[in-house]
């Protein structure tokens, strides 16, 4: 039976079925073979809150979503082309968010009258209803298929032949856009080695179901997408946020030469960038899994008064407890990089979903004058970026460094260019020693250099013995101090250091029109999404210009002009306005903040209505004179 | 005791060191008549015997008159924040094994808000020496009641007095499988020298409790141990291998009897060959534990010295921290990861 094949630049494919269904691998892998060949993509797992969530109930479905394309894509997408239900909680979860005409693959098996009652659908079976006829819903027996095709494996039991069938659904959608087999077959073969008739069951259910794609009759049409040509030449490989980061913190380690020391508490997001980095002990980096968020800061700080990089990870409520610590670390001027993955909250809030409520927080959030760089990567390969800086920064100016990673960016993943190790700078830890033969020297730990940058002399190191602490030291020399006039003095000297950390940041770039009246000025996560509005805001032939702060304190010294040199600055965030409050704060102009706190992350159509909205809006007050 | 050689490695001094070398310029500045300060004298002495320079020892302190005790010391110091001195050590020790890491706290500083640190700094066996003051007093904060105040003390935050029950320091960190446990007073240097020359050769976490006199906020809480007239009747001496006995003239010991408990006993009753024998090196905590719980309160006879001394595998050793950065090769096959492709 011949096929028709037909073109689409940009496809987004939603994965979703009961968490044991195993849809994170089959999105996972999918993403692979996507990768191999050569779309741009961006992905975003869905995860449910609850770690063993009823089976087939609503609160137990997991998601896993990819959006690939020919072209360069900036988001993992917002709505849907192609839903996978393996059960009617899959269902009925993601089909709110489907619009007119998309593609529904069921596996029909799995609608049966309990499932369906436990989806809350009653007695009613959506697909026969008549609700899904605005849909392209293809019905696959997919339980059955998968069992029969893996009944002919020897020593395969029941059980493996119900756990492959989201092998076979991969089987369908693979053969539907076309992927190459060889990636995932390879990876089944390696995945299950060891155990040999696991192995032979998932590839029977995923061939299974290419050629149930290949041969059936319900699926007609097999879509092509062809490679990204506009991807900058290079070697690339497909990375999540959180990868990204541990690479940049280890990069950084290696370029600096010095080791590392990582101590973190378990918490949802951060908690995966312990597990990776705890497999990294034969590459400079020790783990600690503390007993609390304040031992893992304390245990990264002790490290650093030795001379190592300390570093710890958290994620909103772990920020709290790390205050003390963090401003410990601001008044002994040691290095100390913090990572938060931030999350819903307050409290423990929503802990799987992502939102950039601890910007304030990060910024203010200790007693006391404690100020200290903050700063946060845009995309999933820029965590990697971010990651390196934060290191540096820690390293070079003595000082305490916040990351603001997000849920989002940590778990969603996209092609990165793989950087070569002679192109990352290399980072002068410049550690004191003491000076030889001169008589009568004395150390004083709190001189400092011309950035204002006190020495770092570590334990171990001859002559320069001294103690520190958390009480106020005397300018120079570090002994404790009451004085008054120098209490003012050394204030001002730790935040002038902070401050003039903005002497060596690029200058806040604008994208886009530089003639357009509306400015978009974002910060973290939101940049694809950004990105995306202000491009869909262009094709329709409208002006807008972009920018996005990477730096949030220091902000980068032009950052007044260009909010001053735009008659309108929107600052779309997933807080109450937290950013827009600062700016307008700080530069007194007039920011619009266009907020977001649903635990999801900002969307490019969201972002494209938002500019819209404003470029009437700015077009009424400028053509309307005085006429009002 | 070490050799002690020169040791002042480029520090312009030269020959053996000596008790001076550990003391900071720093004026001390605790009450007249502290305990605190006959802690400091002796510490400062027994340095030297280590045979470690001072740029490789490292004094930790938390929050709290105690806290303070960094400032004096002329080696490297960190005076951290209230409670969290063993996870500031645990990450200074893990990092560096090259050095000798001491912390300095006090009874609430170790056992209020610094507990879940203590236990699992204990628990962990990280290669940490800790000096814990206990006054059984908050004294910086001026009076308030302990987690070790006894039941009935008044204090300024407890006038009808204390209502609950206080930690037994020694009994807690052997709960908390501490390898190395003893206690000592602040009153006896050459007993404390004994018990610090015993807790630096330990491998790897060493308790170390040490009766501190108050004088302003809960003076005499320890005489019955400390004073001349009633110390010999009071202090039992922890000797290992030796039969537990105290008295001006051994006339006294502890036995255990027939239902497992260790009771005080005339040693002319029972006959010597009934006393328990001290073993610090007992695997089982559980005489060490019952030593440590054997008098009700420092008015009587009170058990003194290393109650228990096992060796288990030390925390971080061999820590990657403790060795050097990766090379730039390992960094560029990690970049590259499981699978990639061209773009050209
Ligand atoms: S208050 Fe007590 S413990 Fe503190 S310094 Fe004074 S005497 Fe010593």
């Amino acid at each position: 039976m011949s096929k028709v094949v037909e073109e689409r630049e940009r496809v987004i494919i939603r994965f979703a079925g009961d968490s044991g269904d195993g849809m994170q691998l089959a999105g996972s892998r999918f993403t692979d073979a996507t990768a191999v060949l050569g779309n741009d993509l961006a992905t975003l797992p869905n995860l449910p809150a609850e770690i063993r969530a009823p089976a087939g109930t609503l609160a137990g479905v997991s998601a896993f979503q990819i959006h690939f394309a020919s072209r360069d894509i900036l988001t993992p997408g917002d709505v849907p082309d192609v839903l996978v239900a393996m059960n009617p909680a899959a269902l009925r979860a993601n089909f709110g968010e489907l619009s007119r005409g998309a593609t529904i693959i069921v596996n029909e098996d799995a609608f049966t009258k309990r499932n369906l009652e436990k989806a809350g659908y009653g007695d009613v079976n959506p697909l026969d209803d008549g609700s899904l006829s605005e849909f392209r819903v293809h019905r696959i027996p997919m339980t059955t298929l998968t069992t029969r095709a893996v009944e002919s494996v020897e020593d395969a039991s029941t059980r493996d032949a119900g756990r492959a069938k989201n092998l076979f659904a991969l089987g369908v959608i693979s053969w539907l856009y076309g992927r190459p087999t060889e990636v995932i077959e390879r990876w089944i073969t390696g995945k299950f080695g060891e155990r040999p008739a696991v192995a032979k069951a998932n590839l029977a259910a995923f061939n299974a179901g290419w050629s149930f794609g290949e041969t059936t009759e319900l699926l007609s049409v097999q879509y092509r997408v062809a490679p990204a040509t506009d991807m900058a030449p290079g070697t690339y490989r497909n990375i999540t946020g959180t990868t990204a980061l541990t690479l940049g913190l280890l990069a950084a380690s290696v370029r600096s030469r010095v080791p590392m020391l990582f101590a973190s508490y378990p918490i949802t997001p951060a908690s995966e960038i312990l597990h990776e980095l705890s497999r990294r002990g034969r590459h400079g980096i020790s783990t600690v899994q503390a007993e609390d968020e304040i031992a893992a800061a304390g245990i990264a700080l002790g490290a650093s008064f030795g001379g190592r990089i300390g570093v710890t990870a958290t994620s909103g409520p772990g920020m709290d407890l790390k205050a003390e610590t963090i401003g410990l670390a601001v008044m002994l001027e040691l290095p100390l990089v913090v990572i938060d993955v931030q999350r819903a909250g307050p409290s423990t809030g929503m802990p799987t979903k992502t939102e950039q409520s601890d910007l304030l927080l990060a910024l203010y959030g200790r007693h006391g004058e404690s100020p200290l760089p903050v700063i946060a990567p845009s995309t999933p390969g820029d965590c990697f970026d971010a990651a390196f800086e934060a290191v540096s920064l820690a390293i070079r100016y003595r000082t305490p460094v916040i990351l603001l990673s997000d849920g989002f960016l940590a778990t969603s993943s996209e092609p990165w260019r793989v950087p070569s190790v002679a192109d990352l700078p290399a980072i002068d830890p410049n550690f004191a020693v003491a000076p030889e033969g001169e008589e009568g020297w004395q150390f004083e730990p709190y001189s400092r250099d011309e950035r204002l940058v006190r020495p770092w002399a570590i334990p171990g190191t001859p002559g320069l013995a001294h103690r520190i602490g958390g009480l106020e030291k005397s300018d120079r020399t570090g002994h404790i101090s009451y004085d008054p006039k120098n209490h003012a003095r050394m204030t001002e000297l730790r935040a002038a250091k902070i401050a003039g950390i903005a002497d060596e940041l690029p200058p806040l770039r604008v994208d886009g029109d530089s003639d357009a009246s509306v400015l978009v000025l974002g910060w973290g996560s939101s940049y694809g999404a950004i990105l995306g509005g202000a491009r869909r805001v262009r094709l329709r032939g409208e002006k807008v210009a972009i920018a996005h702060l990477r730096h949030l304190n220091p902000l980068p010294a032009n950052i007044g002009d260009v909010l001053r040199s735009f008659d309108r600055v929107v600052v779309p965030e997933l807080n109450s306005g937290q950013l827009a409050q600062l700016l307008r704060a700080r530069f007194l102009v007039d920011v619009e903040s266009f907020t977001k706190i649903e635990g999801q992350p900002l969307w490019a159509p969201e972002v494209e209505r938002l500019i819209l909205g404003d470029v009437e809006q700015a077009a009424t007050s400028t053509n309307g004179g005085g006429a009002r | 005791m070490t050799a002690v050689t020169d040791l002042h490695e480029g520090n312009g001094h030269s020959g053996p060191l000596t008790k001076a070398d550990f003391q900071s310029d720093q004026e001390t500045r605790w009450c007249p008549g502290c305990g605190d300060y006959a802690v400091l004298a002796a510490v400062q002495q027994f340095m030297p015997e280590l045979g470690i320079p001072p740029e490789r020892i490292v004094f930790i302190t938390g929050i709290g008159c105690a806290g303070r005790f960094a400032y004096y010391m002329d080696t490297y110091g960190m005076h951290g924040i209230h409670g969290r001195a063993p996870a500031i050590a645990t990450g200074l020790a893990t990092a560096r094994e090259d050095l000798s890491v001491w912390i300095v706290s006090g009874d609430g500083d170790a056992l209020a808000i610094g507990g879940n640190h203590l236990i699992h700094a204990l628990r962990r066996n990280v290669p940490v020496k800790i000096l814990l003051m206990n006054n059984e007093i908050y004294g910086l904060t001026k009076g308030q009641a302990s987690p070790t105040s006894v039941v009935g003390q008044v204090t300024k935050s407890t006038p009808f007095g204390v209502a609950d029950q206080p930690f037994n320091p020694l009994a807690l960190a052997i709960g908390a499988e501490a390898t190395f446990v003893a206690r000592t007073l602040d009153r006896d240097r050459h007993h404390m020298t004994d018990v610090l020359r015993a807790a630096a050769a330990h491998e790897g976490a060493a308790l170390i409790e040490i009766y501190q006199n108050c004088p302003v906020f809960n003076d005499g809480t320890f005489f019955a141990l400390t004073e001349k007239e009633t110390r010999d009747a009071n202090q039992i001496r922890l000797e290992a291998g030796r039969p537990i006995r105290f008295g001006s003239g051994g006339e006294r010991g502890v036995m255990m009897d027939s239902g497992g408990r260790l009771r005080i006993v005339d040693v002319a009753e029972v006959g010597e060959g009934a006393l328990l024998v001290h073993d610090p090196g007992r695997g089982d905590p559980g005489l060490a534990f019952a030593l440590a719980k054997l008098s009700a309160d420092v008015s009587g006879p009170t058990p003194i010295g290393v109650f228990r001394d096992v060796e288990r595998a030390v925390f971080g050793r061999g820590s990657a921290a403790a060795g050097g950065a990766a090379s730039e090769d390992q960094l560029a096959e990690l970049l590259l990861g499981g699978s990639t492709w061209t773009v050209s």
